[in-house]
């Protein structure tokens, strides 16, 4: 796994319980605002259809074949927010072959299910799923 | 009851009219002993985002479930749920939450199968209580552990089971999902993931009044007269009619329970949480698709 994914996992695993949530709400607060050049262009977007709120994907691939997640989702899900923020975070300059390598199951071992129920998560692999293709389909080009 | 009823005009012509709280009533209540605030919500961080002062935190999905069977916890275990909550058995409970209150229904339908004597909704949810500039609170509010007895979970009154719904068709039944899901399109919620039902439709002749219905725009509930043309006049449902109402896992149709049993006064109104993640997966269950409510298998 990716250095920076494995210190976001360790870094859920070294909390209790409720203050996870707590970092995933950090998270949440912390995802990034679209660059200009991508907000007039929402057809670039890819909508997540197994996330219960609607969050759009966009994955770019630039010139030394790094990757950058851009993602939106509205305030009032905030859950689906962290999710793609760390994804977004976790991700963001990896090389695409880093990027297909990570685990599927990265969602499944953050140390959330418990408290967020694995129903939840499932919209947060399905957004790893998404990147993934969306990397392939760039590479090929 | 704890605490005396809202008397607001919009509540009055309600069967039930103390189920429902305002938000005026809430802030202007907020810190009475004998009331605990309660959020639940289908986004489980919306309520460290910013809740009602004082609120505790159900969440439907990790609390009121069992995690192994799919069932709600136990007797014994919404016991220690509650005293974990500080809530004590003649409190009164106020639920509210996302989504004109559809999770806040459902957890409040929950508490109403471990016989809750008080349990009420803020009318309008955290949307209503947002957009009238009310005040949130990210502090986590000490609670003190209260004494709960163990009152064992009553499914005879107003949980319906399959074998029950089975033999339930023909008489009144409401199927509370949108269009797509009733005629067979699709089996989620636009937008919504799948969740495993293997067959698309709707019950025979169930008649389809998707739950937001009941909800005006800004996530209150409509009127007693605009209720009663939905359900009484749409959808024929008569005084004294035995009902029973399903949608996908039971959630949508606490929303119509709740309406039905709470709003507009029918006295024998089952939700079926199987709903259509189970009755969609089950083998020689009879299904109708399109947008009519269909026969009756002959049998």
């Amino acid at each position: 796994m990716p250095a920076q994914l494995a210190t976001i996992s360790e870094d859920f695993h070294a909390m209790e319980q409720r203050d996870r949530l707590q970092l995933l709400l950090e998270y949440a607060n912390e995802l990034p605002a679209l660059p200009e050049h991508y907000r007039e262009d929402p057809t670039l977007f890819e909508r997540v259809e197994e996330c219960q709120s609607p969050v759009f994907l966009f994955v770019d691939v630039d010139d030394d074949s790094r990757v950058h997640v851009f993602a939106t989702a509205p305030a009032e899900a905030p859950t689906t927010r962290g999710f793609a923020s760390i994804l977004v975070q976790g991700l963001e300059g990896l090389s695409t072959a880093e990027v297909l390598a990570t685990p599927g199951d990265f969602p499944q071992t953050l140390g959330l299910t418990a408290l967020v129920s694995p129903l939840r998560i499932r919209g947060m692999t399905a957004m790893l799923a998404r990147i993934k293709r969306q990397v392939r389909e760039r590479i090929a080009g | 009851m704890t605490i005396e009823a809202d008397p607001a005009a919009q509540f009055a012509d309600f069967a039930h009219p103390d189920r429902l709280v305002s938000g005026d009533w809430l802030e202007h209540h907020l810190g009475a002993a004998g009331l605990v605030v309660v959020e639940t919500d289908e986004d489980v961080l919306l309520y460290e985002t910013g809740h009602i002062p004082g609120a505790v935190k159900i969440d439907w999905h990790t609390e009121l479930n069992d995690p192994v069977e799919r069932d709600y916890i136990d007797g014994r275990e919404f016991a220690e749920l509650l005293r974990e909550k500080g809530i004590k058995r003649d409190d009164t409970v106020v639920i509210y939450g996302d989504k004109s209150n559809w999770w806040a229904a459902y957890a409040l339908w929950v508490f109403s199968l471990f016989g809750h004597n008080d349990v009420r909704l803020l009318d309008g949810g955290r949307a209503k209580w947002e957009a009238d500039g009310r005040p949130y609170s990210t502090e986590h509010p000490q609670i003190v552990p209260s004494e709960y007895p163990v009152v064992e979970r009553d499914d005879s009154k107003i949980r319906a089971f399959k074998d029950e719904v089975l033999a339930h068709i023909g008489h009144p039944l409401i199927d509370v999902r949108s269009p797509e899901e009733f005629s067979g399109e699709r089996t989620t919620a636009p937008a919504y993931p799948e969740e495993g039902a293997l067959r698309a439709g709707h019950i025979p002749t169930a008649h389809n009044v998707p739950w937001a219905k009941a909800a005006a725009d800004d996530g209150t509930f409509k009127s007693a007269d605009e209720l009663a043309a939905i359900y009484r006049a749409g959808a024929g449902l008569r005084d004294g009619d035995s009902i029973i109402a399903y949608c996908r896992i039971g959630e949508r149709s606490s929303h119509t329970w709740f309406v039905l049993t709470h709003l507009l006064g029918f006295n024998d109104v089952r939700n079926y949480d199987g709903s259509w993640t189970e009755w969609g997966s089950a083998v020689r269950v009879p299904i109708v698709t399109g947008a009519e409510p269909g026969e009756a298998p002959r049998s």
